[in-house]
């Protein structure tokens, strides 16, 4: 058997594989058969790294080389310099943003020191179409040491650790087991909740791309818990690698007699399906989910029943969202103590994060609870894009809060976010700059939960309809110091009165908007002013004489004729011609055009 | 029983484990209101969809408000229905409600029977605010001969997809779209006389608002009554006459016979008669089969289709004609009372009275807007002119009345013309649920036996449960009978008997709860069941008082066999008071 030297880890995620990836895992192994290495060195296509921002990337084992931003052209110099020479290929490495220097290795990247990786143990690390690097990884060990005990104690472990839902609301996962496994039924199901519909989020679709095993072993450890021989992973049809790896792995797992009859000898039987949710938002509230797996409009029923007492198809139904379940195996091997010391008072463990925005590491993270956002922000995201100012962030998803820089020391966790005014969500956290209008934000948020409310219960239907109007109303220059009361009222009685989560949260763009940045909103009603300059209507392009040398080219770049002016005269635009295009400010050469 | 204490609006209230705070607070007089929340106590019918967010109550401790149809009272819990949170939550969003309504109450057909503007009367709204040009819903309007679609008006309660899927079961109606572009359509959006809607009207009779209203024709009835060229007679079903006062604020179950039979006279018609003569045709003519058929079977023939299904009811035989199309042969194939009365009235009282069969115009007042539908079907027309010209409903026969400027409750009261005017009380309980079978019995007893009846009052075979079975001693011989009211109950009864596992010699199956009392062309029902009942007693102490009971003993249904049709089940009878059915699988 030949020895294997080195493993190059390409990332095989959907973002990287859109940059084609796959592709640079084909060169590699041309070059690595060209060069006679095929035998010692293999190429390992895994899940996502996280760090997105400069996919695709390439990760050499056993030196924790980290290149980043690879195309299938660099192939050949890394085999011939890197795996055949020893010579890292120095303009692929990571550059830092700070101190622009090139890093050697991810042990060295700030990116990945802060974080503390458990629900993304896997991700980047092993072959997810393969159940055998699961295996390596101590997979399925968790399930068999459950199978081989009371499944009280394993609920009780999980209660002792702490775990909270990681879809967002934050319920204790052992008291919601414990819950279905007191109810007494014929049948019951687990249900992995994997329509995960956040705008910019990904971190369930990475888990389950990088790590499907890992879904699988605590969905059978759960339905051993409960009582449950069935299992269904309600899955958004977008996904269609995650979907593909799932399946793989399920069936993997059927041959190996990890799914099915009689798992492990120990007369449990357990078996998952797959169910492709048709893209509806509000389906990730679960009990919509359950009436769109049932063939029903996705759409949320009122609790009590809760799905643990009458779920699917009328029988308990435990729900949890892929991430809680990615947390199972690791706080069985390693003891609930384990768990539970990691993370804030009354938030336990760790939180994926998808990063987005004005941010220079847009990518995937773990972090403890009670981390920072500063920390996050700063640290681990590497800070503001192209050095502007930090301005708000946006945790929670479309129905989270914006939070300020005075928000930046708030610990991340469950409770923290919340008193502020946001919340934990399933982890979207989107970072916004100096050039971003927070009214026009707000407005971007609701146009997303107008368009995803069901329409069943009329404050979300109309109310948020309403909200997004006014709000518009307001962005066009046409708003008044009555509409802000309006859309204050409005907001809070949403909160008050919606049915389900997404009604009772989707208020928050606008209302943590308003409370933070009252200044914004007043100065777009009252002085009709847009201080970000992203409101066309509230902005109006003016020439400063004392700049314009007459050059002509704004004037014939006009698309309706609104600039006039002689030749080496200062021009002038009419404004009630003006259409905001921005074309002459474009381009200007002499910076005369100003946005007032 | 478990007992939970706790405190609504500062009163102390007891309620059994598993009451909500809804109907807790009904218990003190506390009357939370409620738009999507509606159900009938005893009859299966319920929509709690906690869609509207109308009846929000504060609960101390609770983050946000809650849901009082939906929410479960809990020990110690104290409740506020009326703090000033609470009323600001209900008028903002009964605000936002109408904020997506047209503004048309004035000329809206609903006006004055809606729950939408009661409301908006009870919280005080007296401005809407949104902005210019909000988006307001917009769906095209969707008529049918029985109701019709104004999909602007709708609230999304919920309720008429509660009642068509769940209570009828027939799915012709579900919500479609998301947003603020749900909308409660057909499937495929299809037009609703394209669909698998059978016409029941329960969806009507349980909209809150304008969305859903029967067809108006009125006004047609208006225009022959003036025609000089037209004699116009009207036949008055029996569930009419135990609804109809409560339009003119009589209490529910007030039996107004003899006023309407007046109201009808000063209106203008040119006779006055009751479907109920027709009713006791039917029983004649389906009793007699229903003999023939068990006499067939007694004596060994297998073939003979048992049970016999009952088909007075139009809404009830489209649904059958769409779901058990491999039992066709099944029903009686007698006419409904309305159908035999156009019959009657357009081959027999018109060479009687000497009027041309066009110049003949026979309007029925009716419980029901399928009717509206029933008297279009071709098989029930000759040369294009049909055996019953124009069916209204109740509700439109006391608006008719109102435009008329009749003082309706001061009117005297009088009788119905004969001949097509006597009845007995056996027709008269063809108004209320199991009435059909009980008249049946009466008449198929004495019939089958020779004997007369010792009782006639067959309470085993009364109730408002959705299916109730009996077995009669015919002297001997024990005849079961089974009666359904609500398709989705009848559904059940017909899955039972298609796979053999009921056997009963007769079954009635009426499409609205309660029967006609509770049919969608009367006052709404609000979601009240006391006032059906009320209804249904109406129409028992009526029968109670009749001189006669039976409908083999109406004189002129004696006299009818004896001048015109020969006897039950001749070849002329055949011809004029029995239909056959059709295969409808493709609307489903």
């Amino acid at each position: 058997m030949v020895q294997i030297k080195m493993h190059l880890l390409v990332c095989g995620g959907t973002g990287c594989r859109a940059s084609e990836s796959h592709r640079l895992v084909d060169e590699l192994n041309a070059q690595l058969q060209l060069n006679g290495l095929a035998e010692e060195v293999k190429v390992v296509t895994t899940g996502c790294f996280g760090f997105c921002e400069k996919g695709p990337i390439v990760k050499v084992i056993p030196d924790n080389t980290f290149y980043t931003q690879v195309k299938p052209e660099d192939a050949e110099e890394i085999v011939k310099e890197h795996v055949l020479k020893g010579r890292k290929v120095g303009r692929l490495l990571y550059e830092d943003p700070e101190t622009l220097e090139h890093v050697s290795d991810s042990k060295h990247m700030e990116f990945y020191q802060k974080q503390v990786r458990i629900a993304l143990r896997n991700c980047g690390f092993i072959d997810p179409e393969n159940i055998d690097e699961y295996i390596v990884r101590d997979g399925y060990a968790a399930l068999g040491q459950v199978l081989a005990s009371d499944p009280k104690e394993t609920i009780d472990l999980i209660k002792k650790s702490g775990l909270r839902g990681r879809g967002g609301a934050g319920f204790p996962t052992g008291l919601k087991w414990e819950i279905a496994a007191g109810n007494k039924a014929d049948q019951k199901y687990v249900v992995c909740n994997a329509d995960e519909g956040d705008p910019g989020a990904f971190m369930d679709r990475s888990i389950l791309e990088g790590d499907p095993n890992s879904i699988i072993e605590a969905m059978a450890i759960c339905g051993y818990c409960i009582g449950a021989s069935k299992g269904l992973i309600y899955i958004r049809a977008e996904y269609p690698l995650a979907i593909r790896r799932l399946e793989i792995a399920i069936k993997q797992a059927r041959e190996y007699g990890l799914l099915g009859k009689d798992i492990l000898g120990s007369g449990f039987d357990f078996d998952i399906t797959l169910r492709l949710g048709a893209g509806a938002f509000v389906c990730g509230e679960e009990t919509a989910l359950i009436s769109s797996m049932q063939g029903s409009r996705g759409e949320p029923t009122i609790k009590p029943p809760f799905p643990a007492q009458s779920g699917y198809l009328g029988k308990p139904t435990n729900v949890n969202n892929v991430e809680t379940f990615a947390n199972i195996p690791p706080i069985i091997l390693k003891g609930w103590e384990w768990f539970n010391s990691i993370g804030s008072e009354k938030s336990k463990g760790t939180k994926v994060f998808a990063l987005a925005g004005k941010i220079n590491n847009v990518g995937l993270i773990e972090v403890p609870m009670g981390t920072t956002l500063r920390e996050v922000i700063f640290e681990i995201g590497g800070g503001i894009k192209d050095g502007k100012r930090f301005k708000a962030v946006q945790t929670g998803g479309p129905s989270g809060g914006c939070l300020t820089e005075e928000h930046l020391d708030t610990p991340i966790d469950y409770e923290h976010l919340t008193a502020a005014g946001s919340m934990m969500g399933s982890g979207g956290m989107i970072v916004m700059d100096e050039d971003d209008c927070m009214v026009s934000v707000a407005k971007f948020y609701l146009e997303f939960t107008v368009e995803e409310s069901c329409g069943k219960c009329s404050p979300c239907r109309i109310g948020n309809k309403r909200m997004h109007e006014t709000l518009e109303k307001i962005c066009q220059g046409k708003g008044t110091l009555e509409d802000l009361e309006y859309l204050e009222n409005l907001g809070k009685v949403i909160k008050d009165t919606a049915l389900c989560g997404l009604g009772q949260t989707s208020p928050n763009p606008v209302l943590s908007t308003m409370q933070y940045f009252k200044d914004e909103y007043r100065a777009h009603v009252v002085d009709k002013k847009c201080p970000a300059g992203q409101c066309k209507a509230l902005k109006s392009y003016v020439i400063d004489e004392t700049k314009c040398i007459g050059c002509t080219l704004c004037a014939r770049n006009c698309p309706t004729e609104a600039i006039t002016g002689d030749k080496k005269v200062p021009h002038v635009i009419d404004q009630s011609k003006c259409i905001k295009c921005g074309a002459c400010y474009e381009k200007c050469k002499f910076g005369a055009i100003q946005i007032r | 029983m478990d007992k939970i204490k706790l405190t609504i609006d500062n009163k102390p209230v007891e309620v059994a484990k598993g009451t909500t705070i809804f109907q807790a607070a009904r218990q003190v007089g506390i009357n939370i209101p409620a738009l999507c929340y509606m159900k009938l106590e005893n009859l299966g019918v319920e929509n709690r969809p906690g869609a509207c967010r109308i009846c929000v109550v504060e609960v101390e401790g609770r983050r946000n408000l809650a849901p009082s149809c939906s929410t479960d009272c809990t020990e110690g819990m104290v409740v506020k229905t009326n703090s000033p949170r609470v009323l600001n939550a209900r008028r903002t969003v009964m605000e936002l409600i109408l904020s997506d309504h047209p503004q048309d109450c004035l000329v809206c057909p609903s006006n004055g029977q809606c729950e939408l503007q009661d409301l908006a009367a009870t919280l005080g709204i007296r401005e809407i605010r949104k902005v210019d040009n909000a988006a307001v819903s917009t769906y095209r309007k969707d008529y049918s001969f029985s109701l019709k679609r104004d999909m602007d008006k709708c609230i999304l309660c919920r309720r008429c997809e509660s009642m068509c899927n769940d209570v009828q079961t027939v799915g012709a109606l579900g919500a479609i779209n998301r947003g603020f572009k749900s909308i409660v359509a057909t499937a495929f959006e299809q037009n609703l006389s394209d669909s698998p809607c059978v016409f029941c009207g329960q969806c009507v009779a349980v909209c809150p608002t304008g969305a859903l209203t029967r067809t108006d024709d009125t006004g047609r009835v208006f225009k022959v009554l003036a025609d000089p060229t037209k004699t116009v007679v009207v036949q008055t079903a029996p569930a009419v006459r135990a609804a109809l006062g409560e339009e003119f604020g009589l209490k529910p179950g007030t039996s107004v016979t003899g006023k309407m039979a007046a109201a009808l006279r000063r209106l203008g018609f040119d006779r006055v008669f009751d479907t109920d003569f027709a009713a006791d045709l039917t029983i004649m003519e389906e009793g007699t089969e229903l003999l023939g058929r068990i006499g067939a079977f007694l004596k060994g023939d297998t073939s003979v289709k048992l049970p016999l299904l009952t088909s007075c009811c139009p809404a009830w035989i489209n649904f059958f004609e769409q779901n058990y199309p491999d039992m066709l042969d099944q029903p009686s194939t007698a006419k409904s009372p309305q159908q035999m009365f156009g019959a009657v009235a357009k081959n027999y009282l018109a060479n009687k009275m000497g009027v041309k069969r066009e110049d003949l115009v026979v309007v029925s007042v009716m419980p029901c807007i399928a009717k509206k539908y029933e008297c279009t079907r071709k098989e029930f027309s000759v040369d294009g002119n049909p055996d019953v010209d124009i069916s209204i409903s109740t509700a439109e026969l006391a608006a008719m009345i109102k435009m008329a400027n009749i003082d309706f409750v001061s009117l005297p009261d009088e009788d119905f013309d004969k001949p097509l005017g006597e009845s007995t009380g056996a027709a008269v309980i063809f108004g209320t649920t199991g009435g059909v079978m009980e008249a049946a019995v009466r008449t198929a007893y004495e019939v089958f036996t020779g004997k007369t009846l010792d009782r006639i009052d067959f309470k085993e075979i009364r109730g408002f449960e959705g299916i109730r079975t009996a077995s009669v001693d015919f002297n001997g011989t024990m005849v079961n009978v089974c009666i359904a009211h609500q398709l989705g109950n009848a559904r059940k009864v017909m899955d039972g008997i298609r796979s053999g596992k009921f056997n009963f010699h007769a079954v009635e199956v009426m499409a609205c709860p309660g029967g006609c009392i509770g049919g969608a062309g009367q006052p709404y029902h609000k979601g009240d069941a006391s006032l059906l009942k009320a209804r249904a007693q109406s129409l028992y102490r009526e029968d109670a008082d009749k001189p006669l009971r039976k409908s083999h003993e109406n004189p002129y249904i004696v006299k009818l066999y004896k001048e015109f049709l020969g006897k039950p089940m001749s070849e002329l009878a055949h011809h004029l008071l029995h239909t056959h059915y059709f295969d409808k699988h493709h609307k489903i």
